[in-house]
């Protein structure tokens, strides 16, 4: 199965990408977050939510793949 | 997920001043309008720390934000009796002076108006995925997070 990650304003600065595109199967957000956090240890000093397929959802929502996931800092919009 | 296509608000660069006048200028056939209200956000040149901000890089998760700026407006128009709202928000580079988001809600009264695009501009400040970065004189910079 495989997921897009896209990243986004300081996040997308902590992990120096914008989008990627990973491989895996049944996928808890609690495990992708702790995978990301131990890739990019830059994560860690940045808060940030996840939304899949552009609604937030907590961290117990499994990952089936081919779903778009998003790390969305504080927004500044307005 | 298709079924009704959903309206770009993200425009690249500033908001001109003409493009609300034209907007103000669209809306004169809809004689059953008796009220206009607009919001207008516009970049501070904030001093942070002794330096000047003199613009806001902004980014977005474009679908995202746009299928929230659609939520938006289509709670308010079940919250309030309007006849039109729109939404625009700037992307990219927005010089200190310059408009970054208009909020335009049209009713027969005035009070909706009014509560209309309060409602809609709170809405947004919270909920829509746009990220701004403070740019400094010197080209250095800084993340806004909006409180």
């Amino acid at each position: 199965m495989t997921l897009i990650i896209k990243y986004f304003g300081m996040v997308a600065e902590a992990s120096c990408k914008k989008e990627e595109v990973l491989e895996f199967n049944n996928l808890p957000v609690q495990n992708l977050r702790n995978d990301l956090l131990k890739k990019y240890p830059r994560l860690a000093t940045v808060d940030f939510k996840i939304a899949v397929n552009q609604s937030f959802v907590n961290d117990n929502f499994v990952l089936t793949g081919s779903e778009e996931v998003a790390l969305l800092p504080p927004f500044a919009g307005g | 997920m298709k079924d009704k296509k959903i309206k770009n608000s993200l425009v690249e660069g500033p908001i001109t001043p003409e493009k609300i006048g034209t907007s103000i200028a669209h809306h004169q056939v809809k004689t059953n309008i008796g009220a206009h209200d607009i919001f207008l956000g516009q970049v501070r040149a904030d001093e942070i720390d002794g330096k000047i901000v003199t613009a806001i890089d902004y980014s977005a998760y474009d679908e995202m934000a746009n299928k929230v700026f659609d939520e938006i407006r289509e709670a308010a128009f079940e919250k309030f009796d309007l006849t039109c709202g729109h939404i625009y928000h700037s992307k990219g580079i927005v010089k200190a002076g310059e408009i970054c988001l208009f909020v335009f809600t049209s009713s027969k009264h005035r009070q909706m108006a009014f509560d209309a695009t309060r409602f809609i501009t709170e809405e947004i400040k919270i909920k829509v995925p746009v990220f701004g970065k403070e740019i400094f004189e010197d080209d250095s910079f800084q993340w806004k997070t909006n409180q």
